[in-house]
């Protein structure tokens, strides 16, 4: 640990790489996003769609098509614990997926 | 009775069937116990002076896992395929996707191995018949269970034959007789249709 200090420690900062980074922006809503593999199911990825997210058919179907021609799609958007829970549930589910700020 | 083989058939009242031969009845066996092998064991059982909360909060790994099957069916959340994020530091993806691991692969991995141990189960439950095959029926859990298997025996066995969507996997589904990868790839393809069929009886 280091010394007590009452008065906030001003932190010489160099220009670094890490300027360039973005940090999280705590009003931009997070997104869920399912990653095309050559493994699933079509019909897999469309009922996890389904039971996982309530998702009527046409909706899950549309969306595992994305995945499948885009490379990637959003599956679910909202705060960053709820898309952590959603990720989880995927990886549960077999799928890949990751979460990530929504910045257009 | 009877159904058609490699196919699941959907139960009357709910549930899938499967007629099933001896020897597919050994191949799925083995497959789940290798992948039972494959995920590890649980964590061992605490001593009998253990605090019994200590369990709820033990922490899993942080690091991906090196082999390429378990790190398919263990992927980081955070970083896409490349393992990058625009805009956003690599190092502080890579922290995300720790702690996230820390506290959700231990869950991950205790439910994969129980839709493993499930496929066992069910499969030494079968009275098989004098030419030592039987139906396969699955009712209640099961069928989620199985479909849970089913889909990380393919992810596996897609990860060890390196299968791709390019030309060269294509390749895989005409390999020659001896081609030693021919048997993994058959079982591929027939673990596929026990899936796609078992999802039609949702």
């Amino acid at each position: 640990m280091g010394q007590v200090s009452v008065a906030p420690i001003e932190i010489e900062r160099t220009e670094s790489a890490e300027e360039t980074f973005a940090v999280p922006e705590p009003d931009v809503p997070w997104v869920t996003l399912v990653h095309n593999d050559p493994v699933n199911l079509m019909s897999y990825v469309t009922y996890v769609f389904q039971a996982y997210f309530g998702y009527p058919k046409d909706k899950a179907r549309r969306l595992m098509l994305d995945v499948h021609h885009k490379g990637r799609a959003v599956v679910s958007s909202g705060t960053r614990e709820e898309m952590e829970r959603d990720v989880q549930a995927m990886h549960g589910y077999g799928l890949w997926a990751t979460l990530s700020q929504d910045r257009g | 009775m009877g159904g058609h083989p490699g196919m699941f058939e959907p139960l009357k009242g709910g549930g899938a069937a499967v007629a099933l031969d001896d020897i597919e009845i050994a191949i799925l066996r083995s497959l789940a116990v290798q992948l039972l092998e494959l995920i590890g064991p649980g964590e061992p059982e605490p001593a009998a002076d253990a605090d019994p909360l200590a369990a709820l909060f033990a922490e899993g790994p942080s690091e991906p896992p090196s082999d390429p099957a378990l790190a398919r069916l263990f992927p980081d959340a955070y970083g896409g395929p490349s393992g990058e994020d625009e805009g956003v530091d690599p190092a502080e993806l890579k922290a995300w996707s720790a702690e996230f691991r820390r506290f959700t692969e231990n869950d991950l991995r205790t439910r994969k191995r129980e839709d493993a141990l499930a496929v066992v189960r069910s499969l030494d439950a079968l009275i098989p018949a004098g030419d030592g095959g039987a139906v396969l029926e699955l009712t209640g859990e099961l069928p989620l269970r199985w479909l849970g298997a089913l889909n990380d025996l393919r992810l596996t066995i897609g990860a060890r034959l390196d299968i791709s969507e390019d030309e060269e996997s294509a390749q895989l589904y005409r390999l020659p007789d001896d081609d030693p990868r021919k048997p993994m790839v058959m079982a591929y393809l027939w673990l596929g249709g026990l899936q796609e069929t078992l999802i039609e009886t949702l």
